[in-house]
């Protein structure tokens, strides 16, 4: 029995990875979890230099699931390719750095500075950033813009690129396309779902920035037909996520169509769930009589 | 810092809408006056941990001591705990009081209102532990009708100053109001409170020009300093984040007054 991926020729021990935001990089939480028995750590989203991120509150819980305005506040480049980069080379784990920015340019600046990182095994770009030379739209929602920037981000990178995808728009298949004719390697998705909460009684808005991404199991119905939609309309592997809170929800995103998994806001709620699921593929795999992960990925 | 299920040991009602209980855990055997838990509730509706500050511990016994006032759906479930329940639980979490800065204080005061008062039994438990005897504490409480909770429990440690918003006990208004009708000069503070009385205590200290440390609360979602959502304004770059921002979680929750923009 064989829990390994590959995905764009690097190896991965197992499917598990962490989503990107909701693990730090890995510092966090390496006291819990040990982070070597990770298909991948995937870092928080990292810029060309520190971004403030948004006022509080950024948080708030709803119903199995919860909305977050961080507003990807980060430390910039140089303190992760010193600090975060240099504590992960302690770990036998692939490492992808998720990458956001406000230009195609910072983007790029941040994937050449990347470049020179030994121990980066992929990249994420994070396409739900907005748009500051296009009036704040994200990079994500549009076609154009996402080949466009998985375009410049492939010239400069050395690393495999993922793109990882904004389910805030009408067809997913069409931006998977997009991003597969640009040059993506892989794709990543669901991000979060935008949405808003409204507190009644002091008829205020919950997070400050009025509106914030939607995560969690309630998000899993729409995030698995997405990873579907997306598998199907390309031939680069997918990387599935959203509302993950066991090893069946982590198969159930293979079957439809993801070569790996990542698990996302419930790392909050149980830090121990990641080794919990990686613990429960084997012994589904045992009971199945499943040799290797590739007999179920994409099987519908 | 540990997550596992921990144990209902013993549940007090101690005043309206208030609750504590001794959980057992080995989170107890590292845990200091300050630092807080998650609690996870049983729904799976309700996915993120509570934050609740450690109002005392008892290291020998591996048990923490909870104070929470009934707020929403978490907390309401916690008031149904019984004893031999188990809860989950990730801690201790974030920085506990800072009382090594405490050498050469003479006058010491603990100031907190309502349902900031739990977090400073421990304090003051080890205030005392250490000999210091200037104790004073000030709390503020709603009403006498409500319960004045935990005030014996401080009268057996330190002189206790007690406020009421409605008069009905001690001082009438709140704990900067006891402060200033018992006359002292405190040359430190810890306080822990709803946020205005916590803007009362930063602004007393910057005019008295005496240290001031504050416990704060923002919504959170991992704890541990992971997901960067329950920040607050410094009046530095932060040496974690570079930006103005320290996490509550972990850089907290108790922070020099003078350090943060509340
Ligand atoms: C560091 C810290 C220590 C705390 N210590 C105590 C304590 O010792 N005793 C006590 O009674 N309360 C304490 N609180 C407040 C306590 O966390 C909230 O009252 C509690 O989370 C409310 O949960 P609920 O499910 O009852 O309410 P709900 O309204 O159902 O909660 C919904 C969501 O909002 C969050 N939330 C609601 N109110 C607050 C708040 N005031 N602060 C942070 N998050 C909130 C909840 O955690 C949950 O994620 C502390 C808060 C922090 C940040
Ligand atoms: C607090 C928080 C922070 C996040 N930060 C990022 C980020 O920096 N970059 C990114 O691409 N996605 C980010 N995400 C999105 C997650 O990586 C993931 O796509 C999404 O939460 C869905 O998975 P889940 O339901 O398992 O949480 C964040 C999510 C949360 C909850
Ligand atoms: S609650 Fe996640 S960083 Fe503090």
């Amino acid at each position: 029995m064989n829990t390994a991926v590959e995905i764009c020729g690097i190896n991965f021990k197992n499917p598990v990875m962490n989503a990107s935001g909701t693990f730090g990089s890995g510092m966090e939480y390496c006291g819990l979890v040990d982070l070597n028995r990770l298909g991948a750590v995937v870092t928080k989203g990292v810029a060309k230099v520190p971004w403030e991120g948004n006022p509080t509150p950024r948080v708030a819980e709803t119903a199995s699931g919860m909305l977050n305005a961080i507003g990807l506040q980060n430390p910039g480049i140089d303190v992760f390719i010193e600090r975060d980069l240099e504590f992960l080379k302690n770990y036998d784990t692939n490492v992808i750095v998720n990458v956001c920015g406000h230009s195609v340019g910072e983007y790029v600046e941040v994937v050449q500075r990347l470049a020179e990182c030994d121990n980066v095994s992929m990249l994420e770009i994070n396409v739900s950033c907005p748009n500051v030379h296009e009036g704040g739209i994200a990079f994500g929602t549009d076609p154009g813009a996402l080949e466009e920037i998985t375009k410049a981000v492939k010239k400069a990178a050395k690393q495999p690129v993922i793109m990882k995808l904004s389910p805030n728009v009408t067809s997913i298949a069409e931006m998977a396309k997009a991003a597969e004719a640009a040059g993506a390697d892989a794709l990543s998705l669901i991000n979060t779902i935008t949405g808003m909460k409204i507190d009644i009684y002091k008829r205020r808005f919950l997070l400050a920035n009025r509106t914030g991404g939607l995560s969690g199991p309630a998000i899993r119905p729409v995030a698995v037909r997405m990873v579907y939609e997306a598998a199907h309309a390309v031939k680069i592997p997918v990387i599935g996520m959203g509302g993950i809170a066991s090893a069946e929800d982590a198969i159930e995103f293979m079957m439809a169509g993801a070569s790996a998994v990542a698990v996302g806001m419930m790392n909050f709620h149980n830090p121990g769930i990641m080794t919990e699921i990686i613990d429960g593929i084997e012994r589904f795999m045992q009971e199945q009589g499943i040799d290797d992960l590739a007999e179920i990925t994409g099987i519908l | 810092m540990i997550s596992e299920k921990a144990v209902v040991e013993n549940k007090e009602h101690l005043a309206e809408g208030i609750y504590g209980a001794w959980l057992k855990t080995s989170a107890a055997r590292e845990a200091h006056p300050g630092q807080f838990v998650m609690l996870n509730t049983k729904s799976e509706a309700h996915l993120l941990g509570r934050p609740i500050s450690i109002c005392d511990i008892d290291r020998d016994k591996e048990r923490l001591r909870l104070v929470w006032r009934v707020a929403g759906y978490g907390t309401d479930e916690f008031s149904r705990l019984e004893e031999g329940d188990r809860i989950e639980l990730l801690g201790p979490l974030g920085n506990g009081f800072d009382i090594d800065s405490l050498s050469g204080a003479e006058n010491i005061a603990v100031m907190g209102g309502g349902i900031g008062a739990p977090p400073l039994l421990g304090l003051v438990r080890q205030l005392h532990g250490t000999g210091l005897k200037n104790i004073d504490v000030y709390l503020g409480y709603r009403s006498a009708s409500a319960g004045l909770f935990l005030a014996d429990e401080f009268k057996e440690l330190a002189a206790v100053h007690i406020a009421t918003d409605d008069g009905t006990a001690g001082t009438h208004g709140t704990v900067l109001d006891a402060l200033d009708s018992s006359g002292k000069a405190p040359d430190i503070i810890y306080a822990c409170g709803p946020m205005p009385m916590l803007k009362g205590v930063k602004q007393y200290a910057e005019e008295n020009l005496i240290p001031a440390y504050i416990s704060l609360e923002e919504r959170m979602a991992c704890g541990v300093g992971a997901c960067l959502g329950c920040v607050v304004k410094t009046r530095f770059k932060d040496a974690h984040s570079r930006v103005e921002n320290a996490r509550i979680c972990t850089e907290g929750p108790v922070f020099a007054a003078k350090d943060v923009d509340i």
